[in-house]
């Protein structure tokens, strides 16, 4: 007999009381830490208990979502024995590389740290540069009482990525961030934090790996503080395994007159579902998102994105791409929001969807929520396939038939690639369109 | 030289028979005309000879030399000299001409080149590029563009030329190539088409409701197509007699086939388009 009132619903046991005390006790971390953990941990169990938001997950197969299967590692593989897809000919600026959320390899170069960039795991960052971090780690970012996924990343988070670039001071180099996840049951909870003060300049580019087919979990965040007059350059490649799950929140903020280029690519994992919000806080801030997803055989990939304008002048243009193969399905739901102070504000959100074949799904929808009176938001989405004619017009120049695919494919890209000016991201993009149209196969 | 010779050619679209018997040869360096009303089949053969998936070969045959082609895909047509100028040229979003080319013209110079395989070195390729592009009159800028993203009428009809000078095919199959392009345009393309015909030995069939691109290219052989078969050939004159006086003479040579015609169209109305 089913009880009319809410239950209690037990937590994952690698995820409940018990384990949460365990976790702790592996932690060394100053005690603002442990306590914004606890206040997470107490919002998971309430989440537990709830439905996930209807309008952002109805489209998501969360029934793929076995959280028992999965248990936090105490000691990582090897971080050096991963391999990324992206490459830079001038060299990065640092490098990190994160295993199995549990372990951790950082380099940065002596030139960066001179400039006073500072740039780490989160789980060494904590104790070392507490002052810094406190006022940002999940603070005016992510919400842990957002729902379970940030909750549950909120009291379990496990390290991941810092990059903070001090008042005027501009990287010439790119950064970049590997997530690596080792083999069946793993899981990461890595955090991405980046802070640029006012007028500093940066790219960090991120990417995800798995070794081997392993089914692997990611429940992460990703929090980007871009201050005044700041440039910030962000990417990231989600590349895991086609069995591994991906849950992500991602918030980034603008200050006056800052610039975000954020370019997501969606390529791996079974299931993925991200939420991402751009929120262009000071005046004549800009926020520009890029979107690339490539998704084959049965993965689900889905995308919650959010333009927040919250002060006049304000500039967001968001372009996702979207190509869908086998029986994949994708959803993109998207919102742009202003207020009622953001005058004059400039929001443009558009989603193109290519499909390679009859039996895969796109889902875009669209939205605007409008406050203001003095606006021009624009918004759009198309869904085409790969038509006979054009296959047949590429292959009565020579072209063979998965030649011609490709062109068709990189050529549905070209325009939001035209926009990633960063050409690590660029590349790896390309060769990974590549593979997964089955090339050099 | 080189022949291409079409014995009892019989194309259907879906369920639907197209074309009904057509034997047609093509030597190199000459010009045949194909004329004939909307719906006789002109294109259909055309794009049957190209390759097309969707234009189903029912019976007879295709020799190039001698050697059967119906059963080749459009690309491996391509590569044995074959081409097509279409009538309504297709846009590839985000590919540029440049890029494009290189890829087709690499594959028609190197038939046995593998995806991923060398392209035609660079160097070589644009200055052969830009050469072709000044000839014909095509803009260099045309190079960087999105293949036929934007382009005008008769942008598109130039580009194709641009390609098939650039492919340098043993025959080519010009379907309405004039239609939609202004007098100078079509004299821009006559001549390009008069030049590759004569540098490459290329054996044409121009398809055409006009007399413009045949002024320069004056067809050694005139065909007419009524009801998927040829029912008359000539010389020049035939082409220049059905430019003034239109089908109503070779219908009434021809009235079984005319009745024939028009009973089809009559059941299905919407094949007027297809072929």
């Amino acid at each position: 007999m089913k009880s009319a009132l809410t239950t209690a619903v037990a937590a994952p046991t690698t995820f409940d009381a018990e384990a949460f005390e365990r976790f702790l006790e592996t932690r060394t971390e100053p005690d603002w830490v442990t306590q914004r953990r606890r206040e997470a941990f107490a919002e998971y169990l309430t989440h537990l208990s709830v439905p996930d938001p209807a309008e952002e997950y109805r489209r998501v197969e969360l029934r793929f979502l076995r959280p028992e299967k999965f248990a936090i590692a105490e000691t990582g593989a090897d971080p050096q024995s991963f391999a990324g897809g992206m490459r830079d000919d001038q060299g990065f600026g640092g490098r990190a590389v994160h295993a199995d959320g549990a372990s951790a390899h950082v380099e940065l170069s002596d030139e960066l740290k001179e400039a006073g960039a500072v740039f780490g795991c989160l789980t060494d960052l904590v104790n070392t540069h507490g002052d810094l971090l406190e006022p940002y780690l999940m603070t005016k970012g992510v919400d842990a009482g957002a729902d379970r996924f940030a909750a549950w990343h909120g009291a379990f988070w496990t390290g991941g990525t810092v990059l903070y670039v001090p008042r005027n001071v501009t990287l010439e180099k790119p950064l970049h961030s590997l997530i690596g996840l080792s083999g069946e049951g793993c899981c990461d909870l890595s955090h991405t934090l980046v802070i640029l003060e006012d007028g500093a300049n940066a790219a960090l580019l991120e990417e995800t790996t798995s070794q081997g087919d392993g089914a692997g979990l990611h429940v992460g965040a990703v929090e980007l503080f871009v201050g005044d007059g700041a440039n910030l350059r962000y990417a990231q490649l989600q590349n895991w395994n086609t069995n591994t799950l991906h849950f992500a929140h991602q918030c980034g903020r603008v200050g006056r007159d800052g610039l975000l280029q954020w370019t997501v690519g969606g390529l791996g994992s079974k299931l993925a579902h991200v939420h991402q919000d751009v929120h262009l806080d000071g005046r004549g801030a800009r926020g520009e998102v890029n979107g690339v997803t490539f998704s084959t055989g049965r993965q689900n990939l889905s995308y919650y994105t959010q333009q927040s304008h919250n002060a006049p002048d304000t500039d967001s243009d968001l372009l996702y791409k979207t190509v869908l193969r086998d029986k994949s399905k994708v959803v993109w739901r998207g919102m742009i929001k202003v207020e009622e102070v953001a005058q004059r504000t400039d929001g443009y959100q558009r989603c193109d969807s290519l499909m390679l074949s009859d039996e895969a799904r796109s889902d875009s929808i669209p939205g605007l929520e409008i406050e203001a009176d003095d606006v021009r938001c624009t918004h759009g989405a198309t869904t085409g396939r790969v038509d006979e004619e054009q296959l047949f017009y590429c292959r009565s120049r020579g072209l063979m038939e998965s030649e011609a695919m490709h062109m068709i494919v990189a050529g549905f890209f070209e325009k939001v690639l035209d926009r990633v000016n960063v050409e690590p991201v660029r590349a790896a993009l390309a060769a990974a369109t590549e593979r997964k149209l089955g090339i050099g196969d | 030289m080189s022949t291409l010779q079409i014995t009892d050619l019989h194309v259907s679209v879906g369920d639907t028979p197209i074309l009904r018997g057509v034997n047609l040869t093509l030597n190199s360096s000459e010009v045949h005309a194909l004329m004939g009303p909307n719906g006789s089949g002109k294109s259909t053969l055309a794009y049957a000879l190209a390759g097309h998936p969707g234009y189903t070969v029912t019976q007879g045959s295709v020799q190039l030399d001698g050697e059967e082609i119906i059963e080749l895909e459009a690309d491996q047509r391509a590569r044995k000299g074959l081409y097509l100028a279409f009538q309504y040229p297709v846009t590839i979003p985000g590919v540029k001409v440049a890029d494009f080319l290189r890829h087709a013209v690499s594959n028609v110079r190197n038939p046995d080149r593998k995806e991923g395989g060398d392209l035609i070195s660079m160097r070589e390729y644009r200055r052969e590029l830009y050469e072709r592009m000044d000839e014909l009159s095509v803009d260099r800028a045309f190079a960087r563009r999105y293949l036929n993203e934007g382009f005008s009428g008769g942008e598109k009809k130039r580009m194709e030329i641009l390609q098939m000078a650039m492919l340098r095919p043993r025959f080519a199959f010009l379907d309405e190539t004039d239609s939609g392009l202004d007098t100078d345009a079509v004299n821009v393309v006559s001549e390009g088409v008069a030049k590759l015909a004569e540098e490459q030995k290329m054996g044409v069939l121009i398809i055409t409701h006009h007399d413009r691109l045949l002024h320069y290219n004056t067809p050694d052989h005139t065909h007419v197509m009524l009801g998927g078969k040829i029912v008359e050939s000539g010389g020049a004159e035939l082409a220049a007699e059905l430019y003034t006086d239109g089908y109503a003479g070779v219908r009434d040579r021809h009235p079984e086939v005319a009745a024939e015609a028009d009973a089809r169209k009559a059941a299905e109305p919407e094949l007027a388009g297809v072929a």
